[in-house]
């Protein structure tokens, strides 16, 4: 069983290399980052607000354009030194779930969630579900698996945060992509839920061999389901360790803190405002 | 020591605002010079004795049977030809508006900077709709008279491209004034340019197209009245031979359609509205 996973992770879904990002500013987003993601690997990433961790999942997602150093995503090195052709059928195969999905306000939830099939439909049968939504049911089942079945025909805008997040991934139980980012993806959920969530997404990138990356604030629920952890903080990797080793001080260093004392334990750093997250 | 003396407070806007309003109204007093804009004039006594004089001939309205089937077939006709020419100026500005989309461009994405040809694309059609749109229907109908000579088709080229220009120019405000980064996701997704536009764009800005499409609409019309006046067929051209005549009877009859068929497009636009809400 293990030599089986160990073999099928030899082979690079995503890496970076010495990969440094400015933002149009001058500001330097990512510094020098060089880390390297398995097939089938699943990744957190936690670090405080503002550590680069979105920008990280849009670089791995070639929604933006590393400054310098090198680039490889599902086989493709340097994705932006081909044509805008190619580079958009790489980004067919990575699915990236932004931060609280910009769902259009109007649009019925069957067709935000279809919309995941967008990249493997062509331009008419996407018109034709937007005419009659072809594959519902499919739709259904996968709002089923986060106990939303029963908002199908909702619009989204009369949906909740958390409804949306799960809506946002509900969009991602449709794609077909063998790379899958998702950038903060239970920060509007309870405990509960958000676990179950996670879980669900986990169990799908399992089940289709997928490589996931996910950026946390919830340091907790990142140590719990993940077997590694990347902290980044002011752009750089502060630490990339199997999630065993990330100690309580790690963690209380990662985000700026006093060490805790020794009877706290990893989630007890959690209630310590670093649910803050970035507002515009 | 809990409650200060309240000192005076001046809003900072305060003296912007008064100089803004005090230069405005300076700037409109030689527009009115030039103009010779006096309302004295409307009060003299031999205006006043003329208007009144054709004032009077309006009532009763012309509502003979013969007037009213002519009344009809040229209300049909000022209709049908705003219809084709607004259908055709969308035919137009739909497809122009897509390229012209900026939030839609592939090789913008991630780049902060789009490709030189696309760019060079969007820039031309904007300029080629900002073209069409800044000469006036009322010249482009006079044009396509001399070329096709009188009648209906003259009225519906010249709605076609002034209103092409000008609906192709306004729906791209729409696009872009929406919040495009439900667009952008699925663009980073993966979709393409149009699947991106049909599934990201047009959901949230679909009532506002559509209103202002039939906002559009009923301004042809009235424009199609007008272009009537210079022989492209319709209302207008019965309307200015009524004026001509000085039958004010025919001329109010003419005007009542009118607003019957601006209110007829008032209530389509809100019915719209209410249906796609």
């Amino acid at each position: 069983m293990s030599r089986g996973i160990r073999q099928v992770q030899t082979a690079t879904a995503a890496s970076l290399g010495d990969m440094t990002l400015r933002y149009r500013d001058g500001r330097v987003a990512l510094d020098a980052i060089t880390l390297t993601f398995a097939v089938g690997e699943q990744v957190a990433i936690i670090g405080p607000s503002g550590a680069g961790k979105t920008s990280l999942l849009h670089v791995l997602a070639c929604a933006l354009r590393p400054t310098s150093g090198t680039l490889a995503v599902l086989g493709t090195a340097h994705p932006w030194n081909t044509t805008t052709a190619t580079l958009h059928a790489l980004r067919k195969r990575i699915f990236l779930a932004p931060q609280m999905p910009p769902l259009p306000p109007r649009q019925r939830v069957v067709h935000t969630v279809l919309a995941g099939r967008l990249p493997q439909w062509n331009t008419w049968q996407a018109l034709k579900s937007l005419l009659y939504p072809v594959d519902a049911p499919l739709a259904e089942a996968a709002l089923a698996r986060f106990r939303m079945e029963d908002k199908l025909l909702l619009r989204c805008d009369r949906l909740s945060g958390g409804e949306r997040q799960r809506v946002g991934l509900a969009r991602m139980l449709l794609s077909a992509a063998p790379l899958i980012l998702l950038d903060e993806p239970v920060s509007a959920l309870d405990p509960v839920l958000g676990l179950q969530a996670l879980q669900t997404v986990q169990e799908e990138a399992r089940a289709r061999a997928a490589t996931m990356v996910v950026s946390l604030h919830d340091v907790g629920l990142a140590h719990a389901q993940f077997q590694r952890l990347i902290g980044l903080r002011d752009g750089k990797v502060f630490f990339d360790l199997p999630s065993a080793q990330v100690t309580p001080e790690r963690l209380a260093d990662l985000y700026g803190m006093e060490p805790p004392d020794a009877t706290s334990d990893a989630v007890a750093v959690d209630a310590s405002g670093i649910k803050m997250s970035r507002c515009f | 020591m809990l409650l200060a003396k309240p000192q005076p407070w001046h809003d900072p806007a305060w003296p912007g605002r008064v100089t803004s309003t005090v230069i405005f109204l300076l700037l409109l007093l030689p527009a009115g010079y030039i103009t010779e804009f006096n309302p004295a004039v409307f009060f003299d006594a031999t205006s006043l004795r003329a208007s009144k004089q054709f004032l009077a001939t309006f009532f009763p309205p012309a509502h003979s049977l013969e007037f009213l089937q002519l009344l009809v077939q040229s209300a049909w006709k000022t209709v049908a030809i705003a219809t084709v020419g607004m259908v055709l100026a969308l035919g137009m500005a739909l497809p122009c508006s897509l390229v012209a989309n900026r939030a839609l461009s592939l090789s913008r994405l991630g780049r902060h900077r789009m490709g030189l040809l696309p760019a060079i694309v969007r820039a031309g059609i904007r300029w080629i709709l900002s073209i069409l749109r800044s000469i006036p229907e009322l010249v482009w109908a006079l044009l396509f008279v001399r070329a096709v000579g009188l009648g209906d088709t003259a009225g519906v080229m010249a709605i076609a491209l002034t209103y092409g220009g000008m609906v192709g120019k306004v729906f791209l405000e729409i696009y872009e004034a929406q919040d495009t980064r439900a667009a952008e996701a699925l663009l980073v997704n993966g979709a393409g340019r149009l699947q991106a536009f049909c599934y990201g764009t047009l959901p949230s800005c679909l009532p506002e197209l559509l209103s202002y499409t039939v906002y559009r609409w009923e301004c042809a019309i009235r424009s199609s009245v007008i272009l009537g006046f210079v022989g492209a067929g319709g209302l207008g051209q019965q309307m200015e031979l009524s004026m001509r005549m000085l039958n004010g009877g025919e001329v109010l009859s003419f005007l009542l359609v009118f607003i019957l068929l601006v209110w007829i497009a008032d209530r389509i636009s809100k019915g719209l509205r209410t249906w796609i809400d």
